[in-house]
């Protein structure tokens, strides 16, 4: 995946400032960040609520447009882009994964993860689409629920829709934020370890959290407090989720045999 | 190439797009239909009415055509004695003469019947029955377009003549007659027997309502010499050889008669002119003025669908904040989500189209069963109202559709 020429970060910041008129008051929720995200890492950023990670990744996500300082995404400027220029760009380069899943309801599997197929441009064949979201939602292990609303699929099963639903158009970063959040620890350790086989298969992943366990999950980790970044560091100590549930299932066998 | 291929994208998107907005209505379809209801009974109505209007018009004008191909009808003027003033027809003005006189030196006339007519008891088959005796010359059939139904009219040597022969109208002819053929026998008027030559067709009710089949006509020599007893004619038809040589013809005969009654400069006339065509002109404006009315009428109804469309986009936007935010993350332009809401309006006001375009159709029919008129659906007003159904989609839909547009995705992936 990573060619020689494209070695490049893929997200540069310079200096980056966001700063909200909220009334009277002037809120500054990011104060000047410079980072650089390699291709095929695997970051998490953390903070306490208030930190700024939010309009950070609101800000990488194309969602909104910095105030100072530059953002280059995939070397492309992001503070000089339009509202459908800025569309343009989320649809072919970016993946959300949210906390709340954010599907639409009411609506299949298949046709949540072809959603964004819907919107690329130049338009891709109907047959084309259907063949893409089956094949990625065989990918994250959901190829036998297809037809099935996401009120009839538990937490875990929704948040890899939502994974296929950001993997569909191959895009060069999937932002996810709080992807484990509404989750129970067992099923959030399954969904670190599909981001971790995501990640290991070269895709970019950026992703917010306040929980260390999860943090722990990722190759690099950079912690923010008002508004600045106030460490960034690899991650020596990485666990590594497959496994994990490999020993937790051992366990589990023994205990049902004992 | 490259256009045919642009234009395919665009029929795609634009096809797919539709797709989401029908399954958006589907969703709710109680409340689709309820929206689309005031375009329905807009739409019916601007169809029923305009329908109703073109029959009520339409009728009139036929009523007026009956009357005769480019008819003038000079009527004696009111006479005035001590302040009171009797009806058309009283003064003791128009001679033979004076109708001697047009069809001689007016030349646009083609035909003349001067009428003299009274009421009277008609006495055949042993039954009696009180109808209009007109007396009429050779011409008067040819002159009010009216056919025979058996028989034929009393000739021009017979009004000089002064014969005892009448044709008789429909009405008097069953009460008198009932189902017998009433040609070749004897009506007997003030105890003078008129051999019937012939039988009016049925022509229904005149202008004013009256019963034009009740009557008896007969020459007017012999209705002067034997029934009236007078010198004086009611009236004088007159047919004109082009409709657009009409109001000349009557600017002529109103000269004519003012000299030959010596009315000087400042004296009214004692007699009037009733132009055909003037008439119809006249009604034929007035019905359209009172179709244009109802019609217009009915267009406020759909501005008040119109804006329940708006009412219910701008619901249904607010209520789909969250499905609109998470469409802008994954990359939706702001054309992709104002063409979704526009469509999702478009089809509301275009299904309350088509269904009120049906409604109006069979509402016409129904007034068609209780009126005597047939209520005439025109194409034109069908594409008006579908016309205007589809720009008041766009126009309400419009506003709902750009604020769906232009939410920030952020807030409306947030929104609860």
């Amino acid at each position: 995946m990573n060619t020689f020429a494209n070695n490049k970060p893929v997200i540069q910041l310079r200096d980056l400032v966001k700063t909200y008129q909220t009334g009277e008051v002037e809120v500054k929720a990011v104060r000047g960040v410079t980072l650089d995200i390699q291709r095929g890492d695997l970051v998490a950023i953390m903070g306490a609520s208030g930190s700024g990670k939010s309009t950070l990744m609101n800000t990488l996500g194309c969602l909104d447009q910095p105030t100072g300082g530059n953002y280059l995404l995939d070397d492309i400027a992001v503070s000089r882009l339009n509202r459908k220029e800025l569309a343009k760009l989320r649809n072919k380069k970016i993946g959300f994964v949210f906390q709340s899943f954010n599907l639409l309801a009411r609506t299949s599997a298949l046709e949540n993860v072809e959603l964004p197929m819907f919107y690329s441009h130049p338009l891709i064949p109907l047959r084309e689409r259907r063949q893409r979201a089956v094949q990625t939602l065989e990918e994250v292990g959901l190829g036998d629920r297809l037809s099935h609303h996401p009120s009839q699929l538990s937490g875990g099963q929704q948040q890899c829709i939502a994974i296929a639903r950001a993997l569909v158009n191959r895009p060069e970063l999937v932002l996810a934020d709080e992807p484990t959040g509404n989750i129970d620890t067992r099923t959030s350790i399954e969904i670190m370890g599909l981001f971790q086989d995501l990640n290991d298969n070269g895709i970019t992943i950026v992703m917010i959290t306040h929980e260390l366990d999860i943090a722990a999950y990722c190759k690099r980790i950079v912690v923010m407090r008002d508004g600045l970044v106030i460490s960034d560091t690899r991650n020596e100590n990485r666990r590594f989720a497959r496994q994990e549930i490999a020993t937790l299932y051992q366990a589990e066998q023994k205990a049902k045999l004992a | 190439m490259i256009f045919l291929d642009y234009i395919r994208t665009f029929l795609m998107s634009t096809l797919q797009t539709a797709l989401i907005s029908l399954r958006a209505l589907r969703r709710n379809k109680m409340r689709s239909m309820l929206t689309a209801l005031g375009i329905i009974i807009g739409v019916a109505s601007v169809v029923a009415m305009i329908a109703v209007g073109n029959g009520a018009q339409a009728r009139i004008t036929s009523q007026v055509s009956a009357l005769g191909q480019n008819l003038l009808t000079i009527f004696a003027g009111s006479r005035k004695s001590g302040g009171v003033r009797s009806g058309l027809g009283s003064a003791s003005a128009l001679t033979l003469a004076d109708a001697d006189a047009i069809g001689r030196e007016v030349t646009d006339v083609v035909a003349i019947s001067p009428e003299a007519s009274t009421t009277a008891q008609a006495i055949a088959n042993g039954r009696n029955w009180s109808t209009t005796i007109a007396g009429e010359s050779s011409d008067y059939l040819k002159i009010r377009d009216w056919k025979l139904a058996s028989g034929s009219m009393f000739t021009d040597r017979e009004v000089r003549s002064a014969a005892k022969v009448a044709v008789i109208g429909s009405k008097t002819a069953n009460e008198l007659f009932g189902p017998l053929n009433p040609v070749g026998q004897t009506v007997r008027v003030g105890n003078i027997p008129f051999v019937i030559t012939g039988l009016l067709e049925s022509k229904g009710a005149g202008m004013g309502g009256q019963n034009q089949d009740d009557r008896i006509i007969i020459p007017y020599t012999t209705a002067m010499k034997r029934i009236t007893g007078e010198k004086y004619l009611r009236s004088i038809n007159v047919q004109i050889g082009s409709a657009d040589r009409m109001e000349v013809a009557q600017q002529q005969i109103t000269s004519l008669l003012r000299q030959r009654h010596r009315l000087t400069t400042g004296r009214d006339n004692d007699f009037n002119i009733f132009n055909q065509k003037e008439i119809a002109d006249t009604v034929n404006s007035i019905s359209k003025i009172i179709t244009l009315l109802l019609g217009s009428i009915a267009g406020i109804s759909l501005v008040v669908g119109g804006i329940g469309i708006m009412n219910i986009m701008l619901v249904s936007v607010t209520e789909r904040t969250r499905e609109i935010g998470i469409r802008i993350a994954v990359g939706a332009q702001p054309g992709d989500i104002r063409l979704q809401f526009l469509i999702e309006a478009i089809t509301l006001s275009l299904l309350g189209g088509i269904i009120g375009v049906l409604l109006g159709v069979g509402v016409s029919r129904l007034v068609a069963v209780f009126a005597d008129f047939k209520a005439i659906v025109s194409v034109g007003s069908i594409i008006l109202a579908f016309g205007v159904s589809f720009v008041i989609g766009v126009f309400f839909g419009f506003y709902p559709a750009h604020k769906a547009a232009h939410l920030d995705p952020i807030e409306a992936l947030r929104y609860e």
